[in-house]
C-alpha cells in the first residue's frame, strides 16, 4: 500500500508537487498519467525517498519514507526513467551489489539473479560490462535489480522506454502476476494503451496537482469524454490546445 | 515551439559550408562554457579566483625563468649558447605535451563526443566537421600549454631587452607552433581508431600519457638539476647538452620557433624559420583533411564499437570477498563496487603509476640531501628536515585525497537514485566511501614516513611521533576531502581528474592546508627545545619524555577534532540528501 498526504515539492518559487493526496491500495496496479513537468517525476521520486518533500509525508506500507525509511525502502523497488548504472560492473555484479545494499545474500540470492537474468533474456551478457549494454538491456537490468531483494511495493516511473515488444508484454504479465499475489505498482507512464490496459485505476497529474482520479469510466466522466479512448480524455484533462499548435508548425 | 525559419532549414537538407558550419559547431561549447562559469559566479566568485590564480602562476613562472635565464647568460662563453638550447629543449618538451594531449583530446571531440550522433546525421560540410573539431581539439588541449609558455617568452624578452614587435614575431611562430601537433594529434587518432576500437584507443592513450609523464618526473630527477647551484653543476650540464644534441634538431617545428625567437633577440632574425613553421603548418591541415575525409565516416563507424567488455570472474574479487567479511554486508558490497570501478577504468587505476613514481622521487629526494655538511649543524638539520618531511608528505597525501577522495561522491553522479532509493543507512555510505580512501592512504602515508625517517636516522620518540602525526592527518584529509566532495559535488563530469579543479577540491586544499599547518606549528611550539639544542654552540640532546607525550596529545586532539568534525557533517549532508 501506497498512501501520499498533503505531498508538496518546491524547487525555489516553482511548486512541482502541490499537496498531493493520494492512496494506492494494496493488490493493485495504479496508473500515474500527465504531461511532461507535471511533477509526476518528482513525486515517484520522493515515494522511492530520493527526494524528501517540503510538506506531507508518504507512507509505504504504513512506514513513513522520512521517519522510518530503513523500513519503507526494504518493502519497495524503484525503477527510475533513466537507466543509469555503474558501466564498469558486469550485469551480474551489479544485481548481486544492489542485493547487498539490501542485505540479502548467499545462495538463494544468487538462484534468484539467475532467475531475473534469463526471465529478460539477459544471461549471456551476466558476465559483460553494463557499458556494453543497448538501452533496452539497461531497461531490463534495473527492472531485475529492482525486483532482486522481492519487494512488495514498486514504483515505475517510464517503464517501456527501450524494450523490444516481447519484453513489453513480458513486464505486463509479470506486473499482473505481481498484483495477483498481493504487491502494490505506482506507474507513470506517456504510453497510455499500457496504462488502459493494465491499471485498474489511475490519476491525472497537472501543474503538480491531481486533475482526475478513478478508473478510465470514471475519467471519461470527469472529462465529459463519453465513448472517448484514453488519449482523448487525457487531452481534454491536461489542455488540448497544443494540438493546433502542432498543425501549424507541421504546415510551416 | 519549433522556429519555423529552423524547421525550413531541416527540411531543405542542404550542406551548410565550412566557413558557416564550423562557428555553429563550436558556439554550444563557448556557450556552455561561459554558462558554466557564470553559474559559478554565483558561488562565491570563481572567476576572480581563478584569474588570481593564473596570475599568480603566470608571476611564478616570469620570476623563475628570468632569473634561470639570467643565471645562464652569464655563463662565460656558452651562456648565449645555452639560452637557445634551453629554449628549444622547453619547446621540445611542451610539444611532446601537445602531441599526446591532442591525441587524447582529437578521440573525444571526432569520435566519443556526445553530440556527434545528431552533427554526423545532420547535412554538415565534411570540412566544416574537420574545421570544427580540430579547433576544439587545439583549443581544449593547448591552453594551459601556452599559459606556461607565455611567462617564459615573456622572460626572453625581459632578459634579453627586446622590443614589442618581438611579441608579434612570438605570436607569429605560437599560433603555428600549436597547429602542427593539433593536425597531428587528430590524423594519428584517425589512423588509431581505425586499428583499435576507440574506447579501447582511450585506454591506451591514457596509460601511454601517465608512463609518459611517470618518465618524465624521473629523468628530471635523475638528472638532478640542483647541481646547477654551484659552478661544477654547469660543467655537467654542457656534457649533458653535448652527448644528447637533442635541440640542434632542424627537423622539429619547437627548434624552429626556438630560432625564429632566440634569433630575434639576438638581432639575427631569419624569416625562413617562420615559413616553415606556417607552411608546414598549412600543408599539413590540408593532409589532415584529406585524411579526414578518406578515413572519418568509416573511422566513426568503427568508433561505434565496444572494446572487449567481459569481466573475467578473477579470484581476487572472492579473497576480496571473504577478506571484507567482518565489516558486514552493505559496507562489503559497497567497498567491492568501488574497487572494481576503479580497477576497471584505466583513466583511474593508471594514476597510480603517477604516484609511485611521485614516492620514488620523494624518497631519492630524502637520500640525496646534502645534510652533513658540518657535524654541528647537521643535527639541527636533521630534525628540521624530520617536520619539513612530514609537511611535505602530509601535502602529498592532501593532493592524492584531492585527486581519489574528494571525487568519490560526484562520480555516483546519475547513480546515485541507486544508493537513495535503498535501504543503506547514510552512515553507512559514509563509512564505505571513508574507509575505502583512508587504508590505501594510511598505508602509503605510513610507509613513506618511515622509510623516510629510517634513511634520515632519527630518534626513537621523532619517529613515533611521526608515525602517529602522518596516520592523523591521513585520517584528517580523508574526512575533509569526503566532506568537501559531498558538500559541493560536481555531478556533470565523469572524468575523475577533472573534478578536484572545482571550487570544492580548491576550498578542500586550503582547509587541509590550514590543518597540516597547524598541527605541525603546534608541535614545533612544543619541541622547541629540542630543535634549538641541536645549534651550533649549545648542548645538542634527545627530546625528552614529556614533550614527545604533550606533543603526541596534542596532535592527537588536534587531529581528532579535524576528522570527527567533516565526518559528522558528510553524514549529516548525506541524511538530508546532499545531490
Amino acid at each position: 500500500m501506497i498512501r501520499l498526504e498533503g505531498l508538496t515539492k518546491r524547487y525555489g518559487a516553482f511548486t512541482a508537487v502541490d499537496a498531493i493526496d493520494l492512496e494506492v491500495p494494496k493488490g493493485s496496479l495504479f496508473g500515474l498519467l500527465g504531461p511532461n513537468g507535471a511533477g509526476k517525476t518528482t513525486t515517484l521520486r520522493m515515494i522511492a525517498g530520493i527526494l524528501q518533500p517540503d510538506e506531507g509525508r508518504v507512507l509505504v506500507e504504513g512506514f513513513d519514507v522520512v521517519r522510518d525509511p530503513y523500513q519503507a525502502k526494504r518493502r519497495l523497488g524503484y525503477i527510475p526513467d533513466r537507466p543509469f548504472v555503474y558501466e564498469k560492473l558486469t550485469g551480474a555484479e551489479l544485481l548481486r551489489f544492489v542485493a547487498g545494499l539490501y542485505g540479502q545474500d548467499g545462495a538463494a540470492i544468487e538462484e534468484r539473479i539467475e532467475e531475473l537474468l534469463r526471465l529478460w533474456d539477459l544471461e549471456r551478457w551476466a558476465d559483460e560490462l553494463v557499458e556494453s549494454y543497448s538501452h533496452g538491456m539497461r531497461q531490463k537490468l534495473i527492472i531485475s535489480a529492482a525486483l532482486v531483494h522481492r519487494p512488495t511495493v514498486l514504483v515505475i516511473d517510464e517503464p517501456m522506454v527501450g524494450l523490444d515488444p516481447k519484453s513489453a508484454r513480458l513486464l505486463k504479465d509479470l506486473l499482473r502476476a505481481f498484483a495477483q499475489t498481493g504487491g502494490t505498482a505506482l506507474i507513470s507512464t506517456h504510453t497510455l494503451a499500457f496504462a488502459e490496459v493494465l491499471c485498474e485505476r489511475m490519476a491525472v497529474i497537472d501543474t503538480g496537482r491531481i486533475v482526475a482520479l478513478g478508473s478510465v469510466e470514471d475519467l471519461r466522466a470527469q472529462a465529459k469524454a463519453e465513448s472517448s479512448g484514453l488519449e482523448e480524455i487525457f487531452l481534454r484533462l491536461t489542455g488540448g490546445a497544443a494540438e493546433g499548435e502542432l498543425l501549424r508548425v507541421l504546415e510551416g | 515551439m519549433i522556429r519555423r525559419v529552423e524547421a525550413r532549414a531541416l527540411s531543405e537538407r542542404t550542406p551548410v559550408g565550412p566557413l558557416r558550419v564550423i562557428p555553429r559547431l563550436l558556439r554550444p561549447k563557448f556557450l556552455g562554457a561561459l554558462g558554466r562559469s557564470a553559474g559559478r559566479r554565483t558561488l562565491g566568485g570563481k572567476v576572480p579566483v581563478l584569474l588570481l590564480s593564473a596570475a599568480g602562476a603566470f608571476a611564478f613562472l616570469f620570476f623563475v625563468s628570468t632569473k634561470l635565464l639570467g643565471a645562464v647568460r652569464e655563463v662565460p662563453e656558452v651562456g648565449p649558447l645555452l639560452a637557445s638550447k634551453m629554449l628549444g629543449l622547453g619547446l621540445l618538451l611542451f610539444l611532446s605535451i601537445l602531441l599526446l594531449s591532442n591525441l587524447i583530446a582529437a578521440l573525444s571531440s571526432f569520435f566519443l563526443a556526445k553530440d556527434l550522433p545528431s552533427i554526423v546525421g545532420a547535412p554538415v560540410d565534411w570540412l566544416g566537421l574537420y574545421g570544427g573539431r580540430l579547433i576544439e581539439t587545439l583549443g581544449s588541449s593547448s591552453w594551459m600549454v601556452l599559459l606556461m609558455l607565455l611567462p617564459v617568452v615573456a622572460a626572453y624578452q625581459w632578459v634579453y631587452q627586446g622590443d614589442a614587435v618581438f611579441y608579434g614575431i612570438a605570436a607569429a611562430a605560437i599560433i603555428p607552433y600549436l597547429v602542427i601537433p593539433a593536425v597531428l594529434g587528430a590524423a594519428i587518432t584517425l589512423v588509431l581508431v581505425r586499428v583499435v576500437p576507440a574506447r579501447r584507443t582511450r585506454d591506451i592513450l591514457a596509460l601511454v600519457s601517465v608512463v609518459a609523464v611517470a618518465l618524465l618526473i624521473v629523468g628530471i630527477r635523475v638528472l638532478r638539476p640542483e647541481r646547477l647551484m654551484n659552478p661544477e653543476g654547469f660543467r655537467n650540464l654542457v656534457d649533458f647538452l653535448e652527448v644528447l644534441r637533442t635541440p640542434s634538431s632542424p627537423w622539429l617545428p619547437s627548434e624552429w620557433a626556438a630560432q625564429t625567437l632566440v634569433g630575434y633577440l639576438e638581432g639575427r632574425f631569419d624569416p625562413f624559420w617562420l615559413v616553415l613553421l606556417w607552411s608546414t603548418a598549412a600543408g599539413l591541415v590540408v593532409c589532415g583533411a584529406w585524411l579526414h575525409r578518406r578515413l572519418y565516416a568509416r573511422g566513426y563507424t568503427k568508433a561505434q564499437e565496444g572494446a572487449d567488455t567481459t569481466a573475467r570472474r578473477a579470484r581476487v574479487w572472492r579473497v576480496f570477498r571473504f577478506v571484507l567479511a567482518p565489516v558486514g554486508l552493505e559496507r562489503r558490497e559497497m567497498i567491492l563496487k568501488d574497487a572494481r570501478v576503479f580497477f576497471r577504468d584505466a583513466t583511474q587505476w593508471s594514476q597510480l603509476l603517477v604516484l609511485g613514481v611521485l614516492l620514488f622521487v620523494y624518497i631519492y629526494n630524502i637520500r640525496v640531501l646534502p645534510l652533513q655538511t658540518s657535524e654541528a649543524l647537521s643535527r639541527f638539520l636533521i630534525s628540521m628536515v624530520v617536520f619539513l618531511n612530514l609537511g611535505l608528505a602530509g601535502f602529498i597525501l592532501m593532493a592524492i585525497a584531492a585527486r581519489f577522495v574528494f571525487p568519490a561522491y560526484s562520480l555516483e553522479g546519475s547513480t546515485l537514485w541507486l544508493i537513495d532509493s535503498s535501504p543503506l543507512p547514510p552512515e553507512t555510505f559514509v563509512w564505505s566511501k571513508y574507509w575505502v580512501g583512508a587504508v590505501p592512504l594510511l598505508v602509503l602515508a605510513l610507509v613513506l614516513t618511515f622509510v623516510t625517517n629510517r634513511i634520515l636516522g632519527v630518534q626513537a620518540g621523532i619517529m613515533a611521533l611521526s608515525l602517529v602525526t602522518i596516520t592523523c592527518l591521513t585520517l584528517a584529509f580523508v574526512a575533509q576531502a569526503l566532506a568537501w566532495g559531498i558538500a559541493m559535488p560536481k555531478f556533470e563530469t565523469g572524468n575523475a581528474a577533472q573534478i578536484p579543479t572545482s571550487l570544492g577540491g580548491l576550498l578542500f586544499m586550503l582547509g587541509a592546508l590550514a590543518s597540516l599547518a597547524a598541527v605541525l606549528a603546534t608541535q614545533l611550539w612544543l619541541l622547541r627545545g629540542y630543535m634549538l639544542s641541536g645549534l651550533p654552540g649549545r648542548v645538542s640532546r634527545d627530546p625528552t619524555f614529556w614533550e614527545i607525550a604533550s606533543a603526541l596529545l596534542a596532535t592527537t586532539l588536534l587531529a581528532a577534532g579535524l576528522t570527527v568534525l567533516p565526518y559528522l557533517f558528510a553524514r549529516r549532508r548525506v541524511s538530508a540528501g546532499a545531490g
